[in-house]
């Protein structure tokens, strides 16, 4: 058992934190939510400086060979920051794909470019009424000779607004498959919108989308495991960057209950109070262990151990956020409920990454599951 | 023991029922059930719809133009209301500053003011809570100096209010004020009814966590306030805020409310699919809605129970608290659900959405006009845990002041 980050890991933490604290306030994150792109390409080009968009790629392909406790610890100092840069759909999600699937000339071309801060993506895979259900894809792909028709509708693609390429999945005879389909192609229709949390996602429609037969990534038809993979990759990820908003937000209520007075004391002074911030906090560290678990066996190569653990955390973190994030806004009264502190950003994003690619229930009964299988 | 209504109690049920269809416009019940923006207008015209019938305050005294109907008959007329989508009449008037002009107020006040409230002239808000003294209410600093002068005594007011509910479309805020710092702190609190329209009031608004505009700062500088628009004596403000805790029950649990928000739940649930069946056939989910449906079942005969009992001459009890409490808990666990029903759908913020008569967008298929408010609402309803007395607050009253701990 070794629970400590590498010399290495911690300096990448350190530079995270003093990037945050610094370039990152929550008056700026707040102005770019507003902001027609609603996030920081300068930020963007730093967090390429960093080398954390080639974190989890071969160095042959301009990566830095990171594992997912890498990943794990930036999601965590970005979830202190609230950054709204697409992150995950850009690096997790559509580099992961990338990574697991692409072909020897489709990594060349796109991870590099990923590293550089040259190219964002955005994983297009969840369709209208098909709520979590991986394999709830309609839109289809049909053969034309020398590619792909794409044809359907996905809603909810995070980050879509930025992508220069999307990554959709569509269904032909044999499966699902995924195509790598440029954002402008023609018959590509975004609508875009803000999500709650002040990110962007666009829902889109696919009409007569003409590709190349290169598009295709992965083999047609098994896109499926790699989908899953790439999921459980982001869930681990969303549950690192959860546990970075809890302890923030543990520390702003920690903050606030020692300096805010009512009764002519500290309301810290209340036991009720106490006893609260002591269960969030209790809470906050056993999120934080299973998003280590998560984030360390996400890589394994035992799928079932992996989807496994994915979905333990995922459900249990999701109930600990929830917890944390209701009681930071109570214990704040009512400046728990404005929009000019960041508690209430906290506690929204919380929610949010709690509906994301599967809330508390749907883990929960994956791995609930798996209790019948053993 | 008999938890039916009786025969009288469903001819009137059935009274109510009909006065809705017949008299409740269909362009604002459907904003009010669709989650959509109300305009000031809606609640207004509402409120002298119900004026018209004579149901423009139901509680208040068949002198003061009230109906005379019984708790029971108030709840039921409350639960209809809010089953129809009739907008909530708003409770700053009607059900907190006229009860204390009824009970403490001067015959010259009570004729000038409680008709324009019942009328739907007079907009009021409520000007309580300040930056310091939001639980410690009796800590509240805002002064109130009284000067004699030969165009007519008044007091000088000087400070800030805060989290003003809809004080953007005020008429009349009713304020604690400190007119003396001597003695214990709650005698030195004054209750003032202030014009909103006085030189040196200034309100600031206060943008809440789902973007709306609901609440505001207010500030005071040397505003002129007629002293007879004191309510009472000097320095017993605290004696008539206290009264107004006690007084008004029927309405905190929001009953009514929650049944509608529960069918909803169902209705979403019914509409939304998991697995290519309705939602409401996954047992996770549909026993979370069970679970909210047996804490309502209970507060719906908890709160009935209180208001039969009303009237009877008893030790105040824990029930105003419980109802507070349980009642906020179960707004906020239903708004949670729909949210949750949603799935990753309820993630758009789709602004414009919330507008009567947005005509939905193609791109957009999979969603209901009925999704675009549900986040919006579940984080907007975090505050019912926080106002009116935050619940830890209503948890003190019942360890200290009930049970003697
Ligand atoms: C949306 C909204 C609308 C409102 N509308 C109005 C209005 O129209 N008019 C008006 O006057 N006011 C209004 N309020 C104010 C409301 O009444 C106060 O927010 C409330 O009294 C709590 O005060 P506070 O916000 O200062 O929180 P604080 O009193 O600072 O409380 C912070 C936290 O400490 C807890 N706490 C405080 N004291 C104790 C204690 N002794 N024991 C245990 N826990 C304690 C509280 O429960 C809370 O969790 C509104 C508030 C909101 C959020």
């Amino acid at each position: 058992m070794d629970f400590n980050y590498t010399e290495e890991q911690l300096a990448l933490q350190n530079t995270l934190r003093r990037f945050i604290a610094r370039d990152y306030p929550f008056e700026h994150r707040r102005a770019l939510a507003k902001s027609a792109d609603g996030f920081d390409r300068a930020a963007w080009k730093t967090f390429a400086d960093f080398g954390i968009l080639a974190l989890p790629f071969h160095e042959d392909f301009g990566g830095l060979n990171g594992n997912a406790v890498d990943t794990m610890l930036v999601m965590e100092m970005l979830g202190r920051g609230l950054a709204l840069e697409p992150y995950v759909s850009t690096v997790v999600l559509c580099g992961g794909l990338i990574r697991d699937a692409g072909s020897a000339a489709q990594k060349e071309a796109l991870l590099p470019a990923i590293a550089g801060g040259e190219l964002m993506l955005a994983l297009a895979h969840f369709e209208p009424g098909g709520r979590y259900e991986l394999d709830r894809v309609a839109t289809t792909a049909s053969a034309t000779g020398s590619g792909w028709q794409l044809d359907g509708a996905k809603a909810v693609v995070l980050g879509a607004p930025a992508a220069d390429k999307l990554i959709v999945s569509a269904r032909d005879g044999s499966g699902i498959s995924l195509f790598l389909v440029d954002a402008k192609a023609p018959g590509v229709t975004l609508r875009t919108y803000p999500t709650q949390d002040g990110a962007r996602a666009a829902d889109i429609r696919l009409s007569k989308v003409m590709v190349g037969a290169d598009a295709l990534l992965g083999t047609a038809g098994n896109a499926l495991p790699v989908i899953e993979r790439a999921l459980d990759y982001a869930n681990a990820a969303f549950c690192a960057e959860a546990v970075g908003i809890m302890s923030a937000l543990n520390e702003v209520t920690l903050e606030y209950l020692k300096t805010r007075k009512q009764f002519g004391q500290p309301i810290g002074k209340f036991q009720a109070l106490q006893h609260r911030m002591a269960d969030m906090v209790i809470a906050t560290e056993q999120a934080r262990s299973m998003a280590t678990l998560a984030a360390v066996r996400v890589d394994s190569a035992d799928v079932a151990l992996r989807n496994r653990s994915v979905a333990a955390t995922k459900a249990y973190v999701g109930a600990q956020a929830r917890f944390v994030g209701q009681q930071a806004v109570q214990l704040h009264g009512g400046m728990g409920v404005v929009d000019e502190l960041n508690v209430a950003h906290y506690f929204k994003r919380l929610t949010m990454i709690g509906l994301t690619f599967g809330d508390a229930d749907y883990h929960l009964g994956r791995f609930s599951d798996t209790l019948l299988a053993a | 023991m008999d938890l039916n209504f009786t025969a009288e109690e469903q001819l009137f049920r059935e009274d109510v029922r009909s006065f809705l269809r017949a008299k409740l416009p269909g362009e604002i019940s459907r904003k009010v059930l669709g989650g959509k923006h109300l305009a000031k207008n809606d609640f207004v015209r509402w409120q002298q719809i119900l004026h018209a019938q004579g149901w423009g305050a139901v509680a208040w005294p068949v002198a003061h133009g009230g109906t005379g109907w019984n708790p029971v008959q108030q709840h039921i007329f409350d639960e209809e209301c809010a089953d129809a989508g009739a907008p909530l009449q708003l409770p700053f008037g009607l059900k907190m500053v006229a009860p204390v002009i009824m009970a403490f107020g001067n015959p010259a006040q009570q004729q000038y003011f409680l008709p324009r409230i019942i009328d739907g002239t007079d907009w009021w808000c409520q000007g309580y809570s300040e930056p310091g003294s939001g639980s410690d209410l009796a800590s509240l600093k805002m002064r109130a100096v009284r000067v004699n002068s030969p165009e007519g005594d008044h007091y000088v007011v000087n400070g800030q209010k805060t989290w003003n509910t809809l004080g953007q479309y005020a008429d009349w805020i009713f304020c604690l004020v400190r007119t003396s710092n001597e003695g214990r702190r709650q005698e030195g609190i004054s209750f003032l009814l202030i014009d909103m329209k006085t030189p040196g009031i200034t309100v600031r608004p206060i943008i809440m966590l789902d973007g709306e505009h609901e609440i505001n700062e207010v500030w005071f500088e040397d505003v002129k306030v007629p002293v007879e628009n004191l309510i009472g004596e000097e320095n017993k403000g605290w004696t008539y805020a206290k009264f107004l805790l006690g007084h008004e029950r029927t309405g905190i649990a929001g009953v009514g409310r929650s049944k509608r928000e529960l069918k909803k739940l169902k209705e979403i649930a019914a509409k939304e699919s998991n697995h290519d069946r309705p939602l409401i056939e996954d047992q996770r989910f549909r026993d979370r809605i069970a679970q909210v449906e047996l804490e309502l079942m209970a507060l719906e005969i908890t709160n009935l129970r209180v208001i039969s009992a009303e009237g009877e001459k008893r030790a105040p009890g824990p029930e105003a608290s419980i109802l507070k409490i349980k009642g906020s808990e179960i707004q906020q666990l239903l708004s949670e659900l729909k949210m949750q029903a949603l799935g990753h759908y309820a993630l758009p913020y789709v602004e414009e959405a919330l507008d009567a008569g947005w005509p939905g967008d193609a791109l957009m298929d999979g969603y209901g006009d009925y999704s675009a408010p549900l986040s919006g609402q579940y984080f907007n309803i975090r505050k019912t845990t926080i106002y009116g007395g935050s619940n830890e607050i209503q948890k003190n009253i019942i360890s200290q002041m009930i049970l003697g701990l």
